[in-house]
């Protein structure tokens, strides 16, 4: 197969990153993001969990993790959009010989904080965290982690036992949390030297002890920067927030049609704004066939349906831990990616819909970024210097939409 | 003894686009012989084994006709003339 189309995003561009369990394709629209430029699919046959934009320091790179069903996987990355990449002669993620483990997938890359533009990180299957200090190039196993006593008792869930989310503390170094699906939430004071489940209140349905102190199928955690002391978590049955950095959890499951699910997502600009997908228990996809992203506007206290633009009957959809994403504009990009190769997107926080493409092989991940510079908004008459941001991680304070 | 190394096509970018590697080098195993193509093609290693040492799942060698895993391993004996197969195994119908 070849790779069709090329994406040259310009400067306050949205560009979204799709990857499927075939290959990636890449995305770029202008800041009305009505129209999509198509390029891939990159890797062809290629199972990508992962994927990220990395444009701290100048840079404009896009990592990916493919994953041949015969020769393993790579990080690999490109600095022009995905007209060449960087494949690593050699595994550039593998475990340490003493260890006995063998890297089966990688879920997760996730650019350091952007006053430390060399650091990266990436959460694998078996479980654990890597880090790399010089922007990529080398990566060594986070050991505080790995050696942690509960590690020989996580279990893999359906996915594998898989580190799919990595939360940076944005102004302390010391402070980061992972997830471990099965394991829970594990959060390090340290820098990483040393880790502890903070898991208390969050359920695990399927043990004999309902609230453990670990062994919780998270599905996926996050965070809005300006207040990272509050997490919000989608279960394996069971939405939870927390208030004191992940010390304690609460349901924050209030009017959902089911509470098991796997992404959740914070917007860009508001606080107490996130998204949801909730799915059937039994069936695993869209309750009813009737395709809602569940939005909370209040930090967790009431959830409400999205539907204008949705299919709402025989939408029998999946969509997976990383496949739904926001960019950083105002208002809003919402993105998901289906199982059956649906990308849906949102221009307007969440508000209206469009099928942005549709028949691609079954999406594992999606994720936006704004090609650095001056972002335009609809409500701003000015531009504003906000430089490169990632999806979901620095409001743009300048663009902050006024309540 | 001369042995050849038949590389994959997915992997022959990582061999200077060879699809076969002569081994024109005295080896007594699969092994033996393996070491000797990582080393001229360290692309190939990571690849092909785990960072364990192991023939990834949906690997095969062969040496001549025979399967490695029924013959010993890397421990298979080599004969003077021989091929060494690289080959993707039978997978698939999940994805």
């Amino acid at each position: 197969m070849q790779t069709s189309g090329q994406i040259s995003p310009r400067t306050g561009n949205v560009l979204l990153m799709i990857g499927t369990m075939k290959g990636v394709f890449l995305l770029s629209s202008n800041s009305t993001r009505s129209r999509w430029k198509v390029s891939g699919p990159h890797f062809t046959g290629q199972v990508v969990y992962a994927l990220a934009y990395d444009g701290r320091a100048g840079k404009q790179r896009i990592w990916a993790s493919p994953q041949s069903w015969f020769y393993g996987t790579v990080l690999a990355h490109s600095d022009d959009f995905g007209s060449n990449w960087s494949v690593p002669e050699t595994a550039n993620v593998k475990f340490p010989e003493d260890t006995g483990l063998s890297l089966k997938q990688i879920w997760q890359i996730e650019p350091g904080r952007d006053d430390e533009p060399d650091v990266l990180y990436c959460g694998v299957e078996p479980a654990s965290l890597f880090k790399s200090t010089d922007a990529g190039e080398t990566w060594s196993l986070v050991r505080g982690l790995h050696d942690h006593p509960h590690r020989p008792r996580w279990e893999p869930g359906g996915g594998g036992l898989c580190l799919h989310t990595i939360l940076l503390h944005p102004t302390d170094r010391n402070k980061m949390y992972v997830a471990i699906s099965t394991g829970g939430v594990y959060k390090t004071d340290d820098g990483g030297s040393t880790w502890r489940a903070v898991n208390k209140g969050v359920s695990a349905e399927f043990l004999p002890d309902k609230y453990p102190e670990f062994g919780q199928c998270v599905h996926k955690v996050a965070m809005h920067t300006s207040q990272p002391d509050r997490l919000f978590l989608q279960n394996h049955g069971g939405l939870f927030r927390s208030f004191n950095g992940g010390e304690s959890w609460e349901s924050m499951a209030n009017g959902v049609p089911s509470d098991f699910g796997f992404p959740i997502v914070s917007h860009p600009h508001e606080p107490d704004t996130f998204y949801i997908v909730p799915l059937d228990y039994e069936m695993r996809c869209v309750p009813e066939a009737k395709l809602q992203v569940y939005r909370t506007q209040d930090a967790g206290k009431t959830w409400k349906p999205l539907t204008r633009g949705l299919p709402q009957k025989r939408a029998y959809e999946t969509i997976l831990r990383d496949s739904m994403t926001a960019d950083q504009l105002d208002p809003a990009g919402i993105y998901f990616g289906t199982r059956s190769g649906k990308i849906y997107g949102s221009a307007n926080n969440g508000n209206s819909w469009k099928l942005i493409l549709d028949d691609l092989p079954p999406v594992t991940c999606v994720k936006a970024a704004v090609v650095g510079g001056e972002i335009q908004t609809k409500k701003s008459t000015s531009k504003k210097k906000t430089g490169t941001k990632r999806a979901t991680k620095k409001p743009a304070r300048a663009t902050r939409k006024g309540k | 003894m001369s042995i050849v190394c038949i590389i994959p096509g997915p992997l022959k970018a990582f061999a200077d686009g060879k699809s076969d590697v002569v081994l024109n080098v005295p080896v007594h195993t699969v092994g033996e012989a393996l070491n000797i193509l990582w080393e001229r093609y360290p692309g190939l290693k990571d690849r092909v084994i785990t960072e364990q040492g192991k023939v990834r799942e949906h690997i095969n060698i062969f040496a001549g006709d025979e399967n490695i895993k029924y013959t010993g391993g890397f421990n298979t004996p080599l004969k003077s003339e021989i091929e060494i197969y690289i080959i993707p195994a039978v997978s698939g119908g999940i994805n």
